[in-house]
């Protein structure tokens, strides 16, 4: 009894976080993670079509057929019944192929890879993980920052992302899905903030000392002027970088201040991805048509022996 | 290069105040046992009867207690982490610093999976399995005795590297490019590499020993489904373990040779590749989590059926459900890392593989419902852990399921919300059970039942503690917390914490009862006193030896025409049967080349962790040669003789129930 009791108080607080929690992934600013969070509130229930009989169940036969219930039938050689085998065997069956079916469609439809749908054109903002911060590079505006994210609200953005050294995990709950960074390798993530608003950003792959304090303020500006101002900000406001200042972020930090850079050096992600790959060709899909970079980089997966991130390009 | 490789003085943690007094206590531990043991003269004994021992019972006890300790180790880690996080918020530090609780949490994992659960599953196995077939040990002994020396051997090093040098930063899972040289340059890592393989090892090999003991030894007459669920579902962890556990070793070789040789595995420069190791490190790490569920999902059958006086419900489906479970589980591990970027075809795949493993998981649930139903039920506190288990499990299962569902994953992905996931199956499924099949087996292996009364407080702490300390973890994982943070800023996620912390202490104080419990059992043992050696009507044959069983088990083999033989016997009136005479038992004769050959073999581990290449040399020449001494020992066996079995037999049915003595 104690033990639903603390379970009927275990679910009413979940339940009471959810309808007043402010932050976290129940609390999505951002198409992606309002799909991700009722994919989470469907299959919950779907299942617990299954998990309150076998709680109930368990709890109640435990109860009615405790020793002390002598009048109650007892039946010790009884140990098959191909009905109740059947029926146990085909309930989870039934529940696995819905939640089968559904896990099949939403794994497609929020595939991180794919361009979010009927949202224009996408925004590209390059991320790279450095111990311990993370520096975003904005190709299309020629500039770049450290542990501030900045984009339009409505205004859906691309992120390429990859690693300088340790693994990381390029996350902002409220928005929606996380992808691993790594070294050498890029991968890929579509996101959009429905409302204006700042959000937390970190990363959720733990990668040493200060891990902690890997955080970044997610900003979605209300309109497309305000980030054209905060992007005149930057290239007032910002320095240069090049090789030198780059290989100067390089060196590990803890809780780094947020820091602007109004001139990039071109092609800087580019170098990042391919500075293991000396010896081993050249992966130039900056001088592609633009439609490549969008979608999947063809020269990303013929060049990268590293390849399994890719290997989704070979659906399309 | 000096003598000493990297070891230096600077390796003891002479600044830091809680290491030093934890090594301090640990000290005085030891010198208290070590002058107690000289005090009552019991050195001889230590070395002859159990160090040296080839009894499954006996090792199967040392494992126990290996575990038990490393649960203490383990468990001193969990309530550092949770103290630190209930301290540490609203952006203060807590009072350990991120060196020093990276490495408490990479410990806590690695003890907690392979020091303590492992070795209460192979220590409950190594007891029961035997027995339970009708065999008089296992297939090869004195190997069994050399896995348990390796399995310790690890454990020796894991916590050596408390008190010199550090342990791994890395998690424990140990991910390069973090766990690479470049990233993780002192000896932490290599601590964790050798710990893990020379335990490894003594896994593997115990794996093969019991595949070949149930393949070879069963009671005459004992089909494959004859056999009793416990045995049938260790059968299945071992072909995972022995399956699996190369891989594991494999893996670590190459990040091995990554550091020593620089190769390029797993490294970023020149060709490596970390997302493979990732991918080999699941393809054993996911078997594992089944390797350690399935021997208990056998023991919540066993006591079921035992206590409700009742076959078990569906044994066929039970053994097909462990079967499907264990395959499924080799299919799945990229579930581990949805968020690395797959295709949506890739990561739908292994999201639906499993999703699969909940019907077998599933079905076994409803059995153990059926076998509850038209029961007879004893309330006793091997059941409440079935119970606990059957609720606390079914709900680990369903946040299980959405975890494999990658559209969900990849906002759950490395929460907290994971962490009370895998906490939930891990406590709440394989831990249960192994504490129930502890009191459920402990009569059987020490000959006196465990105190019911702290018994029953150990559960409703560790049950409440269970629920306070992990429920507020999925809160905060939905809150967005991620998991392996030293500190926190965000008022929301404040009070969860403080929730979490009590519960720690709540599960502290059942591991309290159960410390009071083994004490107060003790000296209640007359009282507690299990004479017959079958003190809760068991239906299988371990209830049919004495209480601890004769050193040979049976001294004539039961032949075996059903499941529940035991039941069979004493129904038809052929159980505690007196024998005139006996025939002379095949025995194999204790040795001490298990303890010498691991013993070589840590050596040779810690030389290489400190790059003490002479001592290496040295350490590694010796385990050879005392293996290659052992295979040149034509001494290994004798024979009980049957006027020695008579007495011992004799005064064992002087015990038994009068009425089927005839």
């Amino acid at each position: 009894m104690l033990i639903r009791n603390l379970c009927t108080i275990a679910f009413t607080a979940v339940v009471l976080t959810l309808a007043g929690c402010s932050g976290g992934v129940l609390d999505p600013k951002g198409q992606v993670g309002v799909e991700e969070k009722w994919l989470i509130i469907i299959c919950t229930l779907l299942m617990l079509i299954v998990v309150i009989p076998v709680i109930v169940l368990t709890l109640y036969f435990a109860w009615k057929y405790r020793a002390s219930r002598d009048f109650e039938v007892y039946t010790p050689k009884w140990a098959h019944s191909t009905k109740i085998e059947s029926a146990v065997w085909s309930i989870p069956i039934l529940i696995i192929v819905v939640l089968g079916v559904i896990t099949w469609k939403s794994t497609h439809a929020l595939d991180p890879y794919k361009p979010l749908e009927g949202k224009g054109e996408h925004m590209t903002v390059e991320v790279v993980s450095l111990n311990w911060k993370w520096l975003f590079i904005y190709p299309e505006q020629g500039i770049a920052t450290v542990n501030e994210l900045v984009f339009p609200a409505d205004k859906p953005v691309a992120f390429k992302i990859t690693s300088e050294g340790t693994m990381n995990s390029f996350f902002i709950p409220q928005l929606g899905s996380q992808i691993y960074s790594m070294a050498g390798m890029e991968t890929k993530l579509h996101l959009i903030a429905d409302e204006p608003g700042t959000y937390d950003g970190f990363s959720a792959n733990y990668s040493g000392e200060g891990f902690t304090g890997m955080n970044f303020d997610a900003i979605a500006t209300p309109t497309n002027d305000d980030f054209e101002a905060w992007v005149e900000k930057v290239k007032r406001e910002g320095g240069e970088l090049d090789s030198a200042s780059y290989k100067a972020l390089t060196e590990p930090t803890k809780s780094h201040p947020v820091e602007y850079f109004a001139d990039v050096k071109d092609g800087l992600f580019h170098d990042i991805i391919m500075k293991f790959m000396k010896d081993h060709g050249e992966m130039n899909y900056y001088s592609k048509p633009k439609n490549a970079v969008q979608g999947r980089p063809e020269a990303t997966r013929s060049h990268a022996q590293h390849s399994g991130a890719h290997e989704t390009e070979a659906e399309e | 290069m000096s003598l000493l490789g990297k070891l230096s003085i600077e390796a003891l943690p002479y600044h830091d105040p809680i290491i030093m007094s934890t090594l301090t206590v640990v000290a005085i531990l030891g010198v208290v046992i070590a002058a107690l043991i000289t005090k009552y003269k019991k050195w001889g004994v230590l070395w002859s009867e159990w160090i040296t021992s080839i009894d499954h019972k006996r090792l199967g006890v040392m494992y126990i207690i290996l575990a038990l300790i490393m649960l203490m180790r383990g468990f001193a880690d969990a309530i550092m982490m949770r103290s630190q996080l209930a301290l540490a918020t609203n952006g203060a530090e807590g009072y350990l610093p991120p060196d020093h609780y990276d490495q408490i949490f990479t410990a806590h994992g690695v003890i907690m999976i392979i020091f303590m659960a492992m070795p209460f599953m192979v220590g409950l196995m190594n007891i029961v399995l035997p027995l339970q077939i009708g065999a008089r040990d296992v297939a090869f002994p004195f190997l069994n005795n050399l896995s348990f020396w390796l399995t310790a051997g690890g454990a020796v090093l894991i916590n050596l590297s408390l008190g010199l040098g550090e342990f791994a930063k890395t998690g424990w899972v140990a991910y390069p490019p973090l766990s690479g040289l470049t990233y993780s340059p002192s000896v932490g890592v290599d601590y964790y590499i050798w710990a893990l393989q020379i335990s490894g090892l003594g896994t593997l090999l115990t794996a093969v020993n019991f595949l070949v003991t149930v393949a070879k030894m069963r009671a005459p007459g004992m089909k494959l489904m004859q056999m009793p669920i416990f045995t049938w579902t260790c059968t299945w962890a071992n072909i995972l373990i022995a399956a699996s556990f190369p891989i594991l070793t494999a893996v670590l070789a190459m990040l091995t040779l990554d550091r020593y040789m620089d190769f390029h595995f797993f490294t970023n420069e020149a060709g490596g590749n970390s997302m493979m190791y990732i991918n080999l490190f699941w393809a054993w790490g996911h078997p594992e989590v089944y390797i350690l569920i399935l021997p208990a999902f056998g023991i919540f059958s066993e006591v079921l059926s035992t206590f409700t006086g009742k076959r078990l419900f569906g044994y066929k489906s039970m053994v097909y459900a462990s079967g499907a479970i264990a395959i499924l589980g080799f299919i799945v591990w990229l579930h581990h890392f949805f968020t690395m970027g797959s295709s949506a075809n890739v990561n739908a795949f292994f999201g639906i593989m499993t999703m699969i493993i909940a019907v077998p998981t599933g079905v076994k649930l409803f059995n153990w419902i059926f076998t509850l139903y038209r029961g007879r039920l004893h309330i006793t506190t091997p059941v409440l852990w079935t119970l606990g288990f059957m609720v606390t499990f079914t709900i680990g299962g369903m946040t299980g399921v959405l975890l494999a569902i990658p559209g969900a994953d990849y906002v759950l992905h490395n929460s907290l919300f994971l962490i009370a996931h895998f906490h939930n199956t891990i406590i709440g499924g394989a831990v249960f059970g192994y504490l129930a099949g502890f009191t459920y087996w402990f009569p059987k292996a020490m000959g006196f039942k465990l105190d019911e009364k702290w018994g029953k407080s150990a559960f409703w702490c560790w049950q409440i503690g269970f629920l306070l300390a992990f429920m507020p973890l999925y809160v905060l994982g939905f809150l967005g917390m991620t998991r392996r943070l030293n500190s926190t800023d965000n008022p929301d996620w404040n009070i969860w914490l403080y929730i979490a912390a009590i519960g720690a202490v709540v599960i502290a104080f059942g591991i309290l009862s159960q410390v009071i419990q083994l004490v107060v059992s003790f000296m209640k043992r007359d009282e507690l006193n299990d004479k017959t050696g079958d003190p809760w009507d068991g239906h299988t044959l371990e209830w049919s030896t004495a209480s601890p069983p004769q050193f040979y088990n049976f001294a004539k083999l039961p032949h075996v025409k059903d499941i529940d033989t035991w039941t069979d016997m004493k129904e038809e009136g052929e159980a505690y049967k007196r024998y005139e005479s006996y025939d002379p038992i095949h025995m194999p004769k204790n040795t001490s080349a298990g303890v010498t050959i691991s013993g070589s073999l840590t050596v040779f581990c810690f030389a290489m962790i400190w790059h003490i290449w002479w001592l290496a040399a040295v350490g590694l020449v010796a385990a050879i040669g005392f293996y290659i001494k052992r295979c040149y020992t034509k001494d290994v066996d004798y024979y009980v003789q049957p006027d020695e079995i008579k007495k011992i037999e004799d005064e064992h049915l002087k015990n038994a129930p009068k009425e089927v003595t005839a």
